[in-house]
């Protein structure tokens, strides 16, 4: 008895729930957990009480690969969602992808959304437009790599933590004061393609792949084996012999080691300065990314890492307008200043730039205007711009056991580059020919 | 002389064998030709167009020696794999076999770690030989050796082998100690009574009498070894530290669904299937005719 009207109430109760959701349901698949995850539930509440006509849903799908996958199989099977973030590392799979996505200054024209394409940062726009301008995706989270001190690791050691590091030149004798002072770990890095191959290939302008980094054309040949790559991760190898530079992993493994103050300095995304800084028990700053002072024209500029979101094919025009209204509700600036004052991210348009200036955060947290400066401070070249490979992950994944080849002294860095090069080539000719 | 049933008519001996033609046909002969006819063509992730390349992917594989350098890895994969959690095992049986009190809880305990998936148990050792939080490895630490296998190809390999050849252990266990005990105590204690000693009866009596167990685990820890031991390489080294332990149906897996080469993926996985039916062929040919029923 008892059962059975708990029942009857439970379907009453279901049978309402759904007729209140007249909304349009919109989905959105993404990769962020913890901290980064509620900040985006956040933003979609935010979104789904300013207005009744839409009920954005999003839903986490794994780490950025796996979220990828998701899209890609749902895809396959009909069921993809609307909206789709996928890594930086994966626009290129993205845009060959004709038939599967809905270019965003398109949903945006037919949405009647406010969207102005040159409202965003030229140095994070300029990855996800093609080359007439024309934006496919839009930019969500973007981070470039800074380095971060650990002042007390720094004074422990009888170093002056104020000690100048923004060149490599400069930065190797300070390792080597540092393991004199008895530190166990002068050096970790997080995302060691992406810091010292990716960007050091943008940061001295030097091609990391032809055709302008493969923005040009299909045809793109990997290119970083040569004098500049190979100097920096001869000097990293020898760093990494003698114990000045300590490895811990392919992603940000060593952002654990520098949190407990276990590594002097540790090279990183901006992004990665929420975690120190609810984390440290030390005094730290943030400093721009060294640069080889030997080489010409450097720095130039970092180039960003992060997600963008993609518009799926097939959805209806009605959800499609939905879809609008969120892309141009999560470019405002409040929420833009917002995410980038949380997470160390960067503002995606000037507007937030500006806002966040204007409310004297950069003041009250120093250091953490320097990833948005050390992208923007000089027009980008056809080096600089971004990277737009096929199968990136694929090549990263060898990049990244290269480098380790190089760290455990099996290799040279000019041997393990080249080898790097010729696999890597292999794999886009396989994608060139998969997307004739 | 052997004894036959004989079915009147067709109708009824068909009925009875077709769920297992129709689950053969939906769970192997279906996936594995489709296996054969993607392994022809470079598709694009989406499936939206696929370009027929013929020996194309095959030629590509061949010609990588990280695949060719895979066969390699998966055979001392396996091998160690099998031989350690079977010798383990057996030995663990032995023991457990000649224990009077307490055994039913020996047993219980032995059994446990089956319960644990591979994924998980990959996570556990994961922590335990953590390079910077690891019990183990601080351990190795203090009695000065540097345990990193995030760099060093040979730690890395001794961890996997260990995840996976834990998990097994139980399995292995269980039937070697089925099998043992379905050996006749008769014949043991009357090779005691002639004195012979307890490595002397095993040797004689009780492995040769043990094989058909020791062979049908052989055939299963293999088939393990080679596929469901996936949980474990994915969540301790993911194939690395520069492809030391990226066995072939990992290999198959990481190139397919994350590097979304479709076609070499394909290609990779018939060629799987073509080493694993070699294998089973050449266990069924030469090592049973040596096992005593």
């Amino acid at each position: 008895m008892k059962i059975k009207s708990v029942l009857t109430a439970l379907i009453i109760s279901m049978g309402l729930a759904g007729n209140s959701y007249a909304a349009t349901e919109i989905q959105w698949w993404h990769a962020f957990t913890g901290r980064l995850g509620e900040l985006l539930d956040e933003q979609v509440e935010k979104f789904n009480s300013s207005q009744s006509d839409y009920k954005v849903v999003a839903t986490h799908k794994g780490n950025y690969s796996e979220t990828l996958n998701s899209g890609i199989a749902a895809f396959r099977a009909k069921e993809q969602p609307h909206l789709l973030m996928v890594f930086e590392v994966g626009t290129a799979t993205m845009m060959a992808a004709k038939g599967a996505i809905k270019p965003v200054y398109e949903v945006m024209a037919e949405g009647d959304a406010a969207f102005d394409s040159d409202a965003y940062l030229g140095a994070v726009k300029g990855y996800y437009t093609t080359p007439e301008g024309q934006m496919l995706s839009l930019p969500y989270n973007s981070s470039t790599p800074v380095i971060y001190v650990n002042r007390d690791a720094f004074t422990a050691a009888g170093v002056d933590p104020d000690t100048d590091i923004s060149t490599w030149e400069s930065l190797d004798g300070v390792l080597g004061k540092l393991k004199e002072g008895g530190s166990e770990c002068p050096l970790v890095t997080a995302w060691q393609s992406w810091v010292h191959l990716e960007n050091l290939s943008a940061y001295h302008n030097v091609a990391f792949a032809s055709k302008d980094n493969g923005f040009a054309a299909l045809d793109t040949e990997l290119a970083f084996n040569s004098e500049l790559q190979v100097k920096h991760l001869d000097a990293m190898s020898q760093w990494a012999k003698d114990g000045k530079f300590i490895y811990t992993g392919r992603r940000n493994e060593g952002g654990a080691n520098f949190r407990a103050g276990d590594c002097a300095l540790m090279t990183e995304s901006s992004a990665g300065y929420a975690g120190v800084k609810k984390e440290a028990q030390f005094e730290f700053d943030i400093r721009p990314l060294p640069y080889w002072k030997s080489a010409e024209g450097a720095p130039q500029n970092t180039i960003i890492g992060g997600s963008s979101l993609w518009v799926m094919s097939g959805h209806e025009s009605e959800e499609y307008k939905g879809v609008a209204e969120l892309l141009s509700f999560l470019s405002t600036s409040d929420i833009q200043a917002k995410w980038h004052q949380d997470t160390g991210y960067l503002p995606i348009t000037m507007a937030a730039y500006e806002q966040t200036k204007a409310e004297g955060f950069y003041e009250k947290n120093p250091g953490t205007d320097i990833a948005i400066i050390q992208m923007t401070g000089k027009a980008p070249t056809g080096n600089s711009k971004g990277l737009r490979l096929g199968s990136f992950d694929q090549i990263r994944g060898l990049i990244d056991e290269e480098l380790e080849g190089i760290w455990s002294g099996d290799k040279t860095a000019q041997e393990a580059m080249d080898s790097a090069v010729e696999r890597g080539n292999k794999l886009l000719r396989r994608f060139e020919q998969a997307n004739r | 002389m052997e004894k036959r049933v004989t079915f009147k008519g067709w109708l009824l001996p068909l009925l009875l064998i077709t769920p297992q033609v129709v689950v053969t046909a939906v769970f192997f002969f279906w996936p594995a030709g489709q296996a054969i006819y993607q392994s022809a063509f470079i598709p694009d992730p989406f499936g939206l167009k696929s370009q027929f390349v013929g020996w194309g992917n095959f030629q590509f594989i061949f010609t990588d020696p990280y695949y060719l350098a895979s066969f390699k890895t998966t055979a001392i994969f396996s091998l160690s794999v099998t031989i350690v959690s079977m010798g383990v095992a057996l030995w663990l049986a032995l023991m457990a076999d000649r224990i009077i009190k307490g055994a039913a809880t020996y047993r219980t305990l032995l059994i446990w770690p089956y319960a644990v998936a591979p994924a998980i148990a990959g996570v556990l050792w994961l922590f335990m030989f953590n390079p910077r939080i690891g019990v183990v490895s601080w351990y190795l630490d203090k009695i000065g050796y540097d345990w990193n296998h995030v760099l060093n190809s040979n730690e890395a390999m001794l961890l996997v082998v260990l995840a996976s050849a834990w998990s097994r252990i139980s399995y292995n266990f269980l039937f070697f100690l089925a099998g043992l005990q379905s050996i006749p105590k008769s014949l043991v204690e009357a090779a005691a009574m002639d004195g012979a000693g307890f490595w002397y009866r095993f040797r004689t009596i009780v492995f040769p009498l043990l094989s058909p167990t020791t062979f049908f685990l052989l055939v299963v820890n293999i088939v393990y070894a080679f596929f469901e031991t996936f949980g474990v390489i994915h969540t301790i080294t993911a194939g690395g530290p520069q492809q030391a332990t990226n066995i072939m149906v990992y290999k198959v897996y990481s190139d397919g669904f994350v590097g979304q080469d479709l076609g070499s993926s394909a290609a990779q996985s018939v060629v799987l299937l073509f080493v694993v039916g070699l294998l089973t062929i050449l266990q069924f040919r030469y090592i049973e005719k040596k096992v005593h029923y």
